[in-house]
């Protein structure tokens, strides 16, 4: 959970109105909502959000600015450790209920843009981050789009019924863990193979958009603004049905296939040998175990994501984030270098894993110095 | 015609670039009988054949003959391929060999598949332009635009973007201007044209389709009527864009559909432009039978979507939200991603005069699928309608058992009803189980205590009995209700393990003080994540929350 960065952060607050300067959100505003929502005081943080509406604040602006970038410091405050996993999902809750409240103001809809076309939004299978496509479907939305949202987790079968049965013109597809690649690019081939083109976006797609394109996508947005942007001109029709290999040859060297499939076995293997190593696991709680055995999962499901897009970086980046973590939370990193260790163990006949792995243990180190 | 000399001046990388795009092999030799060039057409039909090697050394017999005798003609086969080599002068005193296939396979790309580029259509007035394969009508571009056109029209289910799709290929491949037109429906005909800028236009008009010749026709299936009986300038205004001045030439050809035609196609090139020709018609024949096809795929699949989507609308789960003091929150997955429908379920009732609470419905049909929504929505319905002359738990649950054992299904149900009403302290809920695990609640401390509610399923034998539980949420306390698809789900490291009561009240021990939505997304995700493979069993869960802070609804805008 909690991953920082997605399509809402934005820098710039705020854009040049059609006649004269929109008010701005001000700061006092901004420390209001987020107070509010630290008190889960639903009706302070809705009145807070209201009341910059009743100012003449763009809705957009209220969406992205006051309630997304809150979303985004949600996030960032759980991974330094400051607000727990429940906090965080109040937060997100409460962030939910202010969107769906905002759209009872009277000026929300004031400006009446131009009718554009049918947009389908929606997360890859198992990408519970909601929160993103959301925030991109109310900006969508009042950008004169159509809007189609299918919420957290849309399982492939459901996105593609849909699509046939609504015809939009483009789909945005949402991913915020980069776990999630492997399924974000089976979407992305779905998709493109009912005629439909996609726009993917969030955090999952790396900084610049890098595995949008590596998958196959036909656009990538960094945040809602860009999308509604991106979406200024039709996209080009996507391409001819294929199969999601095309993209990626790599995938021939079947280490993706081995680890994926075999990952409950790797994961028992290195949590066997950590037993072995740290005699202190022995009188570990059920509900410590759980956590460790949780925990080098997650290394080996970034792993195969890793070997999925072939990115030794994307691996890299996740070791330095998970140390930075696990120090937040007073975890010594030598845990996470011996699970690394064993994972090298694991997978030593296989090349490309095990220069991810030298790359992990390189992160390792960088951030140890 | 001087070939030496234009020879002579031709660049000669330009040369070798063209070269390596011709669809047949190209061998040029030296003076001394060396290969200086050989295209990549050569190298690969020709074993051993690479740039310095001689000549006669890797080509076959019949060719070195030939070549050392100086004809600049012969056949003979490579490999199980019969050719003709024709031998041309080269700049610099070389001899360039060109290897056609001299039956109807050709070299090259054997599969028209890789072709998406647009093609120059055999009008029969130009024999140069490529042979045609002996017992077929249609020459190589044609074979690729088709390919291409399957590709596309199979793509989609949905209608209007099967229309589409037929009008942007007709118009970009056979013609300047394509109208697909749908059968008319209420007096109106809905258009999609796509002019010759490539814009996609779609109208529903009033107009009468015999204002076009053969139009009427094509629609009821006829076959079509020649273009050459067709006068374009009878074409009315409804039909011609802006962009094409006059109309030339005119083609209508049926959309074959499923027994009844699809629509039809109308082509059309401005004044100026060529005439349609005979082997035009031919393949905008071919490509109307693919198109009909694919869009009546699509108006069978609108219509069935339609069906069972209105169908299932009953059966899904109602959005649960706050009702009168009471957070409210649900969320479902069935056990197949193909559908949307199973044997969990769920409803909420708001509250009666004899019962100032709400009321939550949540059971779980015996079976998956269809079937059992079915029986779901029954029991939704029947409980819909109990709800409004009896509000003891106990009483319910025994008539809607009579009801289930008197009907002709074999299913059972478990079932826990809870009524939830606002008090000054908290919501007080009563649950009454039905063969239902009975639901946990989570404290405000994170201890998680079950409900202390028995009762006999429903539909299975004659008499039922069940015993309520009281209690109090407290704000922040939530009682959450739980299918066994939560419990069942299989997987964790070893991949056997059930998620199991423990983990579930584990989890819900980290969500005291959450919102309701919040506790459903979080129970949710963990057994999600806890499965291993695609087996599961439907899932659902809902939770009954106690407020943390009352709402007060933002005052109206001045």
């Amino acid at each position: 959970m909690g991953e920082t960065g997605d399509w809402s952060i934005d820098s710039h607050s705020g854009r040049d109105g059609t006649t004269g300067a929109p008010a701005v959100l001000t700061a006092e505003t901004v420390d209001g909502y987020w107070d509010a929502l630290m008190a889960r005081d639903e009706s302070a943080a809705l009145a807070t959000a209201w009341s910059a509406l009743d100012c003449g604040v763009p809705a957009e602006t209220v969406v992205l600015d006051l309630v997304g970038a809150a979303q985004s410091r949600v996030g960032a405050e759980w991974a330094a450790n400051l607000l727990t996993v429940a906090q965080e999902h109040a937060a997100t809750a409460l962030g939910d209920r202010v969107l769906a409240a905002l759209g009872g103001h009277p000026g929300y809809r004031r400006h009446a843009p131009a009718p554009r076309g049918r947009v389908t939004v929606a997360c890859v299978d198992g990408e519970w981050h909601a929160m993103p496509a959301r925030l991109l479907a109310e900006v969508l939305s009042l950008g004169g789009w159509r809007v189609d949202f299918l919420g957290a987790h849309v399982p492939g079968p459901h996105l593609i019924s849909h699509l046939h049965e609504s015809g939009p013109d483009v789909v945005a597809l949402s991913a915020t863990l980069a776990l999630r690649l492997p399924d974000a690019h089976a979407a992305i081939t779905a998709c493109q193979a009912a005629s439909v083109p996609v726009l993917a976006g969030g955090a999952a797609f790396g900084p610049h958009g890098e595995y949008a394109r590596l998958l196959g996508a036909d656009a990538w947005a960094g945040d809602a603004r860009a999308a509604l942007a991106v979406l200024d001109r039709p996209l080009p029709r996507p391409r001819p049905p294929h199969q999601a290999v095309d993209d990626l040859p790599h995938l021939a060297d079947q280490e993706y296939t081995h680890v994926a499939a075999n990952r409950s076995r790797i994961v028992s293997a290195i949590v066997a040998a950590l037993q072995e190593q740290v005699p202190a696991m022995r009188d570990y709680t059920p509900q410590q175990m759980q956590y460790t055995i949780e925990d080098i999962d997650h290394i080996v499901r970034f792993l195969a994501s890793a070997l999925y897009v072939d990115d030794a970086a994307l691996f890299a980046g996740f070791i330095a984030w998970t140390r930075a973590i696990l120090s937040d939370r007073g975890v010594p990193p030598h845990a996470l270098t011996s699970a690394l260790d064993l994972l090298g163990t694991q997978l030593r006949d296989f090349p490309r894993a095990t220069s991810l792995n030298a790359a992990g243990h390189a992160a390792m180190e960088a951030r140890a110095a | 015609m001087s070939t030496e000399s234009a020879t002579e001046s031709f660049d000669p990388s330009t040369v070798a670039s063209i070269l390596a795009l011709a669809p047949f092999p190209v061998v040029v030799v030296d003076g001394g009988g060396r290969v200086v060039d050989a295209n990549p057409a050569a190298v690969e039909a020709v074993p051993g054949m690479r740039v310095d090697a001689g000549f006669e050394d890797c080509v076959p017999r019949w060719l070195a003959e030939a070549h050392a005798a100086g004809r600049p003609h012969a056949s003979g086969r490579i490999g199980n391929r019969l050719v003709r080599g024709t031998a041309s002068r080269w700049p610099g005193g070389r001899l360039a060999w060109w290897l056609a296939g001299d039956d109807d396979s050709d070299f090259g790309s054997d599969d028209g598949s890789d072709s998406g580029s647009d093609f120059g259509l055999d009008s029969g007035s130009d024999p140069a332009s490529g042979h045609r394969r002996p017992g077929s009508a249609l020459d190589a571009g044609a074979t690729a635009f088709l390919v291409e056109a399957s590709n596309q029209l199979m793509s989609s289910l949905n209608v209007e973007r099967s229309l589409e799709i037929t009008a942007t290929l007709a118009a970009r491949h056979l013609a300047e201007v394509a109208v697909v037109v749908a059968p008319p429906s209420r007096r109106r005909i809905a258009i999609t044209r796509v002019a010759r800028s490539g814009a996609v236009e779609r109208r529903t008009l009033r107009v009468d389709p015999a204002e076009v010749p053969g139009l009427s026709e094509a629609l009821q299936g006829f076959p079509p009527v020649p273009s050459r009986w067709i006068d374009p300038a009878a074409a009315p205004g409804w039909l011609v864009p802006g962009d094409l001045q006059e109309p030339g030439s005119l083609i209508v050809t049926p959309l074959p559909g499923n027994g009844i035609p699809a629509g039809a196609l109308v082509l059309l090139r401005g004044r100026g432009q060529e005439r349609f020709t005979e082997s035009e018609e031919a393949l905008a024949r071919v490509f109307a039978a693919r198109a009909g096809a694919a869009i009546s795929a699509a108006l069978l699949f609108t219509r069935q979507s339609a069906l069972a989507r209105t169908l299932a609308e009953d059966l899904m789960p109602p959005s649960l939200t706050r009702v009168g003091g009471v957070e409210l929150a649900g969320g479902y997955r069935p056990a197949g991603d193909e559908q949307r429908l199973g044997g969990d379920f769920y409803d909420f009732h708001g509250p009666t005069p004899d019962d100032p609470g709400v009321l939550v419905v949540f059971g779980d049909v015996s079976g998956k699928g269809v079937a059992a929504a079915m029986l779901a929505g029954r029991i939704r319905t029947s409980i819909s309608v109990l709800r409004t002359v009896e509000s003891d738990h106990e009483r319910m649950l025994q008539s809607l058992n009579r009801a289930l054992l008197s009907s002709r299904h074999t299913r059972f149900a478990t079932l826990v009803l809870a009524s939830a009403r606002s008090v000054a302290d908290g919501v007080a809920v009563r649950v009454t189980c039905g063969g239902h695990p009975p639901p946990l609640v989570v404290r405000t401390d994170g201890s998680v205590e079950r409900a202390a509610s028995r009762g006999t399923l429903i539909g299975a034998v004659e008499s039922v009995r069940a015993t309520s539980s009281e209690f109090l949420l407290a704000p922040g306390e939530t009682c959450l209700l739980y299918s066994d698809g939560i419990t069942d789900a299989v997987g964790g490291l070893s991949g056997t393990e059930h998620y199991g009561a423990d983990r579930l009240e584990q989890a819900l021990a980290g969500c005291a003080g959450l919102p309701a939505e919040a506790v459903v997304e979080r129970i949710q995700m963990l057994a999600e994540q806890w499965l291993t493979s695609n087996r599961r069993d439907d899932m659902a869960v809902v939770a009954i929350t106690a407020p943390i802070a009352p709402i007060r609804p933002p005052a109206p805008v001045g």
